[in-house]
């Protein structure tokens, strides 16, 4: 009976994966189901960091080219859908990871552990947790360096990390040398990362009100967990 | 079960046909040339992605040229370019001797093969000009999926169709091939669609970690298994060592490789308790991959000789005991402990180049091997000394490589633990980098010669002798009568 073809077409081929897809699969996901997924203006809801207004005033002139009204919550919408797609084009998640373990003394170097209610949105679709990290995590980048640091390093890494193996990426800036739209929606989305964390950044001791710990943060975290959000 | 061939006749017919008329040559050499084509392609992007690493890119700050952009043509040209093409060829060869049948239709295996070649093509394209889709190994950009799937469909039933019209008792590959095909159609349509229109978030991470598994536990590895208990057999004249241990290997397979995706994605937000299935499930992997050594080692006992004498025996059994290794390895790092360190480093990409170059590459090459000179109709290779070197080079290649990234993933694991300055890790890793740099160049001069000799050897087919007797390690092997 294990070798007719009816039991390997049916029992191991449909079966046992359909078996597999729902313990591993759906499982995961029915736990999960009753979170809302956060849409792109849920996100922009939660505000507009820093870097993004900075970014107007550093480059008025072509942020208003790039981004007509300005740094509004709409172009802070756009900037972060298309800096999202530009790393996913560009490969960036396989060499970027987006998630802290709770081992390997991750949490000291970057913050926070990653918490599910983090990826419940829209620009984690799919999920970009990553599985090489041949540069830093970046789920907690925002406002860890500053936007010109991003610029320049996104022109030339060595530069300004003389060891670093990323590549150069000129295609992210005018033919003036100024980040174009690309380079500043992607600059955005980067310095977003983590920016939801209530306390960030811990780390420079600044940030909006509210305790600066990693403590802080996990806490805020549980606390989201257990009001269901 | 003694013969392939006698498992599946036919019982109203009493004259078995011949292979010449149910096998279309010339699509299996077309799919073999077609996957020789990307797997160079593949290895020239790994090669420019090592260049990167060492900071020496060729094409800096060329948009076409990102080297992010070519890592994913070399996994995807490896996956769908170079496995499914030498699979779409061997099985042209294989499925049609096991069933005594042709393919549902020649027409539609025309098609396919064209279909396919442009899939790839659209493929390259996409992912080189920003089209990428967020899931390993599922790069290929969103318009592209439907009609690779498509695809998919249309190889299952061309040749689920002469399978299942086969009277009689399936033979082990035919067990392999059915599910392979079910499965292939299932994981793909769950790895394109679900975790980019059904489900986001955490739980899109547990979908992608099935994906990238199951690519290789239910496409690549079924078939290469399949065609491993057809070719081994077939060139040592002599049957698989233990039905029994071949129903364990297979059935034990079907269970548990389906169940491991969550294993990529240890200490993520995802569920504790499923990352503990996905590690047990793993670990019992191991065990029934053990069975399946056994079963091939017991069928070479008094033929030791032909690993020797036998250029496509010797790449096959190379394969397995990578497959063994690197299975062995996996039951390791797959606990918890190992993940602490080892998760994120080179060490997970020496496993990987290990899988699917190691085992499943090795394998490809070594059917090609046999088979080629046969496509050809030629008596033998233009010279035999070549495809020595070719062995050579890419297994030494190959071995170098997988060392000295795993050493490379235990040092920047311990160092990221012990909280070294990011760059400082870069610095650790760049020896290490180089080395693989000359194992990649050392893999890709290989098939050099594996591609001159192929060239050669139709050229001057009319004119090669027949090789004598096996001596020498590099000798096609005994002639083998293929019916």
């Amino acid at each position: 009976m294990l070798e007719s073809k009816s039991t390997v077409f049916l029992v191991a081929g449909v079966g046992f994966f359909v078996l597999a897809f729902v313990v591993m699969g759906l499982l995961p996901w029915m736990i999960y189901m009753d979170q809302e997924e956060e849409t792109l203006e849920d996100l922009v809801a939660k505000g507009i960091p820093h870097e993004f207004v900075e970014l107007a005033e550093r480059f008025p002139e072509q942020f208003s080219r790039h981004f007509p009204n300005g740094p509004t919550p709409s172009s802070f919408g756009d900037a972060l859908q298309l800096g999202h797609d530009i790393y996913v084009a560009e490969g960036c998640w396989h060499c970027h990871s987006q998630q802290i373990r709770p081992v390997s003394n991750e949490d000291l170097r970057w913050g926070a552990v990653s918490h599910p209610s983090e990826y419940h949105n829209v620009l984690q679709r799919p999920v970009l947790f990553g599985t090489r990290r041949v540069g830093p995590d970046l789920i907690r980048e925002a406002a860890r360096r500053s936007n010109d640091w991003h610029i320049a390093h996104f022109y030339e890494p060595t530069n300004v990390v003389p060891t670093s193996v990323m590549p150069n990426y000129p295609w992210f800036f005018d033919e003036d040398g100024y980040p174009n739209r690309k380079g500043m929606a992607l600059v955005a989305y980067i310095q977003w990362l983590g920016s939801w964390l209530p306390e960030y950044p811990y780390y420079q001791g600044e940030g909006p009100a509210g305790a600066r710990s990693r403590e802080g943060d996990e806490a805020a975290l549980e606390t989201r967990r257990m009001e269901g959000s | 079960m003694t013969s392939a061939a006698s498992g599946a006749l036919p019982n109203e017919d009493t004259a078995i046909p011949s292979a010449s008329d149910l096998v279309i040559r010339r699509l299996v050499l077309w799919h073999f040339v077609a996957a020789l084509t990307f797997v160079f392609v593949a290895m020239l992007a790994g090669l420019l992605f090592s260049f990167q690493l060492i900071q020496i890119y060729p094409f800096p700050g060329m948009e076409a040229f990102s080297p992010g952009r070519w890592r994913m043509v070399h996994t995807n040209g490896v996956a769908y370019g170079f496995i499914a093409n030498a699979f779409l060829g061997a099985l042209h060869w294989a499925v049609p001797r096991l069933t005594l049948r042709r393919v549902l239709s020649v027409k539609l295996s025309y098609f396919i093969f064209f279909a396919w070649q442009g899939v790839l093509l659209a493929t390259v394209i996409g992912l080189l000009t920003g089209y990428a889709q967020a899931v390993e190994w599922g790069e290929t950009p969103i318009f592209v999926d439907p009609v690779a799937l498509l695809g998919l469909i249309l190889v299952a039933i061309n040749f689920l169709t002469p399978i299942l019209k086969a009277k009689g008792p399936m033979y082990v590959t035919l067990w392999y091939f059915i599910s392979a095909f079910v499965w292939t159609v299932m994981v793909y349509a769950m790895g394109s669609y679900v975790p980019e229109f059904f489900v986001g978030g955490t739980a899109s991470g547990a979908i992608i970690g099935l994906f990238i598994h199951d690519l290789v536990g239910l496409f690549v590895t079924p078939i290469g298994w399949g065609l491993m208990y057809y070719f081994v057999p077939i060139i040592l004249k002599k049957p698989i060592w233990s039905h029994g241990l071949s129903l364990v290997g297979f059935w034990g397979l079907a269970f548990f490789y389906p169940l491991n995706g969550i294993h990529h994605f240890l200490y993520s937000p995802i569920p504790m308790f499923l990352q503990y299935g996905a590690v047990i499930s793993t670990i019992a992997v191991e065990l029934v991959v053990t069975t399946v050594i056994i079963n091939f080692f017991g069928t070479l006992r008094h033929r030791g000789d032909a690993l020797r004498t036998n250029l496509p025996i010797r790449w096959f059994y190379l394969g397995m005991v990578f497959y063994f290794t690197t299975c062995l390895q996996c039951a390791f790092q797959v606990t918890l402990t190992f993940q602490r360190i080892i998760h994120f480093s080179d060490w997970v990409v020496g496993h990987s180049h290990l899988v699917m170059f190691g085992v499943f590459g090795f394998w490809i090459l070594g059917f090609m091997t046999y088979l080629i000179p046969r496509l050809l109709n030629s008596a033998g290779w233009y010279r035999p000394s070549w495809n020595a070197w070719h062995f050579w080079l890419t297994g030494l290649g190959m071995l170098v490589m997988f060392f000295d990234l795993v050493i490379a993933g235990l040092i920047q694991g311990f160092m990221w633990k012990e909280l070294a300055p990011w760059e400082a890790t870069l610095t650790a890793s760049a020896p290490f980098w180089l080395v693989r740099l000359f194992t990649g160049i050392a893999i890709v001069v290989g098939q050099l010669f594996f591609f001159a000799n192929i060239l050669m050897t139709a050229i001057h087919k009319r004119s090669i002798e027949p090789a004598p007797t096996p001596a020498g390690g590099e000798l096609e092997g005994p002639s083998v009568v293929t019916a």
